[in-house]
């Protein structure tokens, strides 16, 4: 792959890019959330196409155009989500879209003799070939993924996360099986934030970072400290507002909270006034924290106090006691996106705008003009629907949310994600305007739990900085015993 | 330049009900045209075109919530049905009268009785659609097998309760009269429209306040457009969609009263099959999307005109009933259609 760039509207999500990999070869790809590394195997499998560069399969020029057409040229994808479809049986799964055909009728003697050698390949030979996949464990469903993969012949095999859900039994084995698929020339690419992995298991590494390869090299020759560094080496800008806070009371406490899986006895203090950051990687719990405070997802041990409330409270009830919060992802969970902006703001609390429980739209529209101008929201008028909005301007309506609320502890989860630099550095000023407070208007100092995968964000917004990784919190510490370096350390465990 | 953008998107609204109103005149204009002699557009007609329609969009006024909470509900005709037995059964009962003979519960008590009968029927017709919304809430069963489920139960009730005939009520009441023409009754004709029709008018302008004015209105879009984020602020999604349910119920209930006037008076268990496909199709052609959150009343009660023309244009074209069907069939495939297309365009 060359120079391979892509686009999404105004985002560049690959800023040129060269990846190289030769046959049997294990070549690991590494970088920070949003790196690009998605998009980038997404172009690699035909799902998007590139705006610039070129790829070269075996010398020849190779354009993917759906990913059919990448499975037929011998590039396999294994997702971090599998794709197997769990009521056929596994030789079906494993064949599926090249099912042997005799006189157009399936031919099982020969699907099963295929899938048998298949099953083999991956070390899977106890398996009947007729199992239901569903009744495999996930490590089995994985193999099965790659068994496709061996039967399509594939060249190039490419694992994403592909030990996220694994126990450490099974990882072994897993290992066992990459090595030997490219000692028979398959060609693999690794991606992986686990770096330990990486030097146990990879030839060579690419690192991208912000949609660029920065940098690769034999494995071997390299630090665990020198990758770290590569990832994470970049200036941090005239971004961030550094102004001085000060801590209050006791906004929130949180005392050993235990979800279902994660989080794992959390605790931390958070005041008002007060930036407290929560870094680690993706899947490390931080969101079913942030839940689990908001009352979207079940509390198994542990407690949530805010005031003089204590316990679990359903988001309703965190509403009314003044904590809002802004999901992950504003597509499937922030935002009603076919709704207008005053309809997304004003939901979390429609009383006021309206006699009794009647809710009047010129008094809703005239309750968001005011945020809509001061944040600002870029926009025609209240009433228009929020999916005409662009990414950052969405946002800061799920933003806007909370303050119509009139919140006191906001809780933010992934606030600049997908969303371009202008609108970053403003929500950053509001973020840090908030925690301030202003006393010429009467508004108090707010606390703000912030959850970012950009560590330099956390490190140019945070006061302090917790570090959660596999479920577990790390004791919160001032922003000034941190950097990139020691914080991606903490995360990757 | 954002003031023209924002006058774009104020039409956009506007345009889609322009949009149906215009279909509505096409296809009126089609049969006020085809039918011999000028038959379709008599004022005689058009008030039967009125009273048939009202049952449908009686019923439908419930299904657009249903529809913009991205529920469905199947069980509509035969919860119709059930209001139409409960009303006659309730107006057939008979009690030990003073002489100790058996005597009519109406005759006994003319003013009450058929009070009773809308009371109970209302209560009945609730009750299910409050079933149906707890099952959906708190099984968590998709609501199409839920309402498919009680589309048979419901009808089976029905013709238990009337032992499987017609119930003939001994007594015309108000109940029977509710939809009788005001054109062709002297006695009536002070009132414009039949008594049943200004219910309708009722309804719309209640339903569509609350829709529009009203917290749960506004809840109830939200659920519809992104349950998620619904949940994220707070709503109460399970008690919307309860309320919802037990809504369409309720309207149900209305339109069953309507049902039995326009049938003659009749407790008929077996009516109103097949109307859960023209009332969903009514909202559908009004503007509703199956993926929730859009739909208005003023589309629904379009749609419902729209159905209503067709079904009795065809009639009075001397189609086959087969044919018929088919084009309703046709119609809601094509509206669907269409607002597959149109959301593919918005996003």
């Amino acid at each position: 792959m060359r120079g391979i760039e892509k686009h999404f509207g105004a985002t560049r999500a690959l800023a040129g890019v060269d990846l190289s990999v030769a046959p049997g070869e294990i070549m690991a790809l590494v970088g920070e959330n949003g790196a690009g590394k998605s998009t980038l195997m997404k172009v690699l499998s035909g799902a998007h196409s590139p705006d610039a560069g070129s790829l070269l399969l075996d010398g020849t020029p190779y354009t993917p155009t759906n990913p059919l057409h990448a499975r037929e040229s011998g590039i396999a994808m294994i997702y971090q989500e599998l794709s197997l479809a769990p009521h056929l049986s596994t030789m079906e799964n494993i064949l599926l879209g090249i099912e042997p055909m005799k006189r157009g009728l399936l031919d099982w003697k020969t699907m099963r003799a295929k899938a048998s050698v298949a099953l083999e390949a991956v070390g899977l030979e106890a398996i009947a070939p007729e199992t239901p996949v569903r009744e495999l464990s996930i490590a089995q469903q994985q193999l099965v993924e790659i068994a496709r993969a061996v039967a399509l012949d594939s060249r190039v095999l490419v694992l994403d996360e592909p030990t996220s859900s694994l126990t450490a039994v099974d990882i072994e084995k897993l290992f066992k099986l990459v090595r030997a698929l490219s000692a028979r020339g398959i060609s693999i690419i690794y991606i992986s934030h686990f770096l330990e992995e990486i030097e146990l298991l990879s030839d060579r590494f690419t690192v991208l970072r912000d949609g660029s390869s920065v940098g690769s090299g034999i494995t071997a020759d390299f630090s665990r400290d020198a990758i770290i560094a590569l990832m994470v080496g970049r200036n941090v800008d005239e971004l961030y507002p550094r102004n001085k806070h000060t801590a209050g009371a006791i906004a929130l406490e949180i005392t050993e909270l235990s979800g279902i899986d994660k989080p794992k006895s959390a605790s931390f203090q958070l005041y008002e006034g007060e930036i407290l950051g929560i870094a680690g990687l993706v899947g490390a719990g931080r969101t079913e924290l942030l839940e689990a405070i908001f009352g979207l997802e079940p509390i198994t041990n542990g407690d949530v106090s805010v005031g003089i409330y204590s316990g679990y409270a359903s988001p309703a009830q965190r509403w009314e006691q003044h904590m809002g919060m802004v999901s992950e992802d504003r597509k499937t969970q922030g935002l009603a996106l076919g709704l207008s902006i005053a309809d997304n703001i004003t939901l979390p609390k429609l009383q006021g705008l309206g006699p009794g429980r009647l809710v009047m739209p010129a008094q809703q529209e005239a309750a968001c003009t005011n945020w809509i101008e001061e944040i600002p929201i870029k926009c025609e008028s209240a009433r228009q629907q929020t999916s005409d909005l662009s990414g950052g301007n969405q946002q800061k309506v799920a933003i806007a949310r909370l303050l119509h609320a009139n919140v006191n502890i906001l809780l933010l989860d992934e606030p600049t994600r997908g969303i371009d630099v202008g609108s970053k550095a403003q929500i950053y000023r509001l973020i840090d305007s908030l925690a301030r407070g202003d006393s010429s208007k009467g508004q108090k100092p707010k606390a703000i739990l912030l959850v970012s995968s950009y560590l330099p964000e956390l490190l140019g917004t945070c006061d302090r900085v917790a570090v959660m990784c596999r479920g577990e919190l790390g004791e919160p510490r001032p922003v000034e015993e941190w950097d990139e370096h020691s914080l991606m350390t903490a995360a990757v465990g | 330049m954002n003031n023209a953008l924002f006058q774009s998107f104020r039409s956009k609204t506007l345009l889609n009900i322009a949009a149906r109103f215009l279909a509505l005149i096409i296809v009126f204009l089609f049969f006020a045209i085809f039918v011999e002699d000028g038959k379709f557009y008599t004022l005689r007609n058009l008030e039967n075109i009125v009273r048939q329609s009202s049952v449908y969009a009686t019923a439908a006024l419930g299904m657009t919530f249903v529809i913009i909470i991205a529920g469905i509900d199947l069980s509509v005709g035969s919860i119709i049905a059930l209001a139409v037995v409960v009303v006659a059964w309730t107006l057939n009962l008979q009690i030990d009268g003073p002489g100790g003979e058996l005597v009519y519960l109406v005759h006994q008590y003319p003013t009450v009785t058929p009070l009773l009968a809308c009371v109970l029927a209302i209560g009945a017709s609730s009750a299910v659609g409050l079933l149906n919304g707890a099952l959906i809430v708190r099984l968590r069963i998709v609501p199409f097998i839920v309402t498919l489920g009680s589309m048979g139960i419901i009808r089976g009730l029905a013709k238990g309760i009337a032992g499987e005939r017609d119930i003939y009520p001994p007594e015309e009441t108000w109940i029977g009269g509710l939809m009788d023409p005001t054109l062709t009754n002297k006695a009536k004709s002070w009132m414009i429209l039949p008594a049943g029709v200004w219910i309708l008018i009722l309804c719309i302008a209640v339903a569509a306040f609350i829709l529009k004015y009203t917290r749960f209105g506004r809840h109830v879009y939200a659920v519809g457009s992104n349950e998620e984020t619904a949940r994220l602020c707070g709503v109460p999604v399970g008690r919307t969609k309860l309320i919802v349910y037990g809504l369409t119920g309720f309207f149900c209930a209305l339109a069953g009263f309507m049902q039995f006037s326009y049938i003659g008076g009749v407790g008929q268990p077996t009516t109103g099959v097949m109307y859960e496909l023209f009332v969903i199709a009514a909202v559908i052609i009004g503007g509703a999307s199956f993926s929730g959150g859009e739909g208005s009343i003023l589309g629904t009660i379009i749609g419902a005109l729209i159905i209503t023309i067709l079904y009795m244009g065809g009639q009075q074209m001397g189609w086959p009933k087969w044919v018929q069907e088919m084009v309703i069939g046709g119609i809601i495939i094509l509206a669907v259609a269409v607002d597959q297309l149109r959301h593919r365009k918005l996003t």
